[in-house]
């Protein structure tokens, strides 16, 4: 299925809820056209169950979660989900865009599909999205006390890391 | 069975019997410099070519060694990130006296191509003294041979029974 009718058949089944598709080449923020794959993007309220029905319908059938990253743009944070299907042999980029404000909380889909426990705790670890209903939620390649999550905009590096100095002058400057 | 007699440690004059126990403990250090097998990135393939065959680490008498308990020689080679910095101080730590450390590439003098990034250290002498560094993005083999050799140089300057002076 292409993800033009996928996104009809979305709309179809909640019929009430804010769910937009925006096709490749459209414009995303003022100036800017996506250059990639069209993309659906979804309320976090219909998370789990838009991605449960999509593992468990025949017609979707979703069974590999191919990717699961977070974008940080000024305004929102997006945590973007690829999703494939090896018995449909069709793709979909779903979105959720997230208010920039702390703490930042999204439901987990680790029940769906097991290799969310490593990409969420990727997420949690780069962007500091907290994933409720993970079993582990914890950093996962950063150590453990490092202070800040360093794929935000907005992210200070600390002045040093356990008596380590962060910073190297550079010889040439005088 | 106790330490080295205090009083002939760096106290004696330089005569001939001296200096010539000193440049025999020197020729001895020099001639058989152990190295830890420490390898992060890029540049550990360098230092395994480095013993290859071509360029013959082991004509100078230096081997590697798997435990740093039996090594004298750290080379530094590859991207150190702060996680793995604090692994690498504790093997230096755990290597006897007297010891030396060579910092090869990069990445282990400054940071190298990945010094904007969070979790990169910029250069190992953050965290042990480094004797010798070899720039270079991997050096040839040929480098790190050479940066050895002056090591050697450097080794064979030192003085062990004879009195410390101001120059050298």
């Amino acid at each position: 299925m292409q993800p033009k009718e996928i996104y009809l058949q979305l709309v179809k089944a909640f019929p009430d809820s804010p769910i937009t598709f925006k096709e490749a080449g459209e414009e995303i923020r003022p100036g800017v056209k996506t250059a990639g794959e069209p993309f659906v993007i979804i309320p976090k309220e219909l998370v789990l169950k838009v991605l449960e029905m999509f593992r468990l319908l025949e017609t979707f059938s979703f069974d590999s979660l191919m990717s699961l990253t977070a974008v940080d743009f000024k305004d929102r944070i997006e945590v973007v989900y690829h999703l494939f299907s090896y018995r449909r042999l069709h793709r979909l980029t779903l979105k959720v865009y997230l208010e920039r404000k702390d703490p930042m909380e999204m439901p987990s889909v680790e029940g769906i599909w097991k290799t969310a426990n490593w990409l969420e705790r990727e997420v949690y670890d780069l962007f500091g999205i907290s994933f409720t209903g993970h079993s582990n939620l914890k950093r996962i390649m950063l150590p453990d006390d490092w202070i800040g999550y360093p794929l935000r905009k907005d992210y200070k590096e600390q002045e040093q890391y356990q008596g380590m100095e962060t910073t190297r002058e550079f010889p040439l400057d005088t | 069975m106790g330490d080295f007699p205090q009083s002939l440690h760096h106290n004696l004059p330089g005569n001939f019997v001296t200096t010539s126990i000193d440049s025999l403990l020197n020729w001895g250090r020099a001639s058989s410099l152990w190295y830890l097998m420490f390898g992060t990135a890029c540049c550990a393939i360098e230092l395994m070519q480095a013993g290859g065959p071509r360029t013959d680490l082991d004509r100078f008498g230096s081997v590697f060694r798997a435990t740093p308990r039996q090594s004298d020689l750290l080379i530094v080679a590859g991207t150190i990130s702060y996680k793995m910095a604090i692994r690498v101080k504790r093997l230096y730590e755990q290597m006897p006296e007297p010891k030396y450390v060579i910092s090869m590439g990069s990445c282990s003098n400054c940071g190298g191509l990945f010094e904007p990034g969070y979790s990169v250290l910029k250069g190992i002498d953050k965290v042990i003294p480094v004797d010798i560094y070899v720039p270079g993005c991997p050096p040839r083999p040929e480098a790190l041979a050479e940066a050895l050799m002056t090591l050697q140089k450097k080794i064979k300057r030192e003085k062990f029974l004879v009195k410390k002076t101001d120059a050298a």
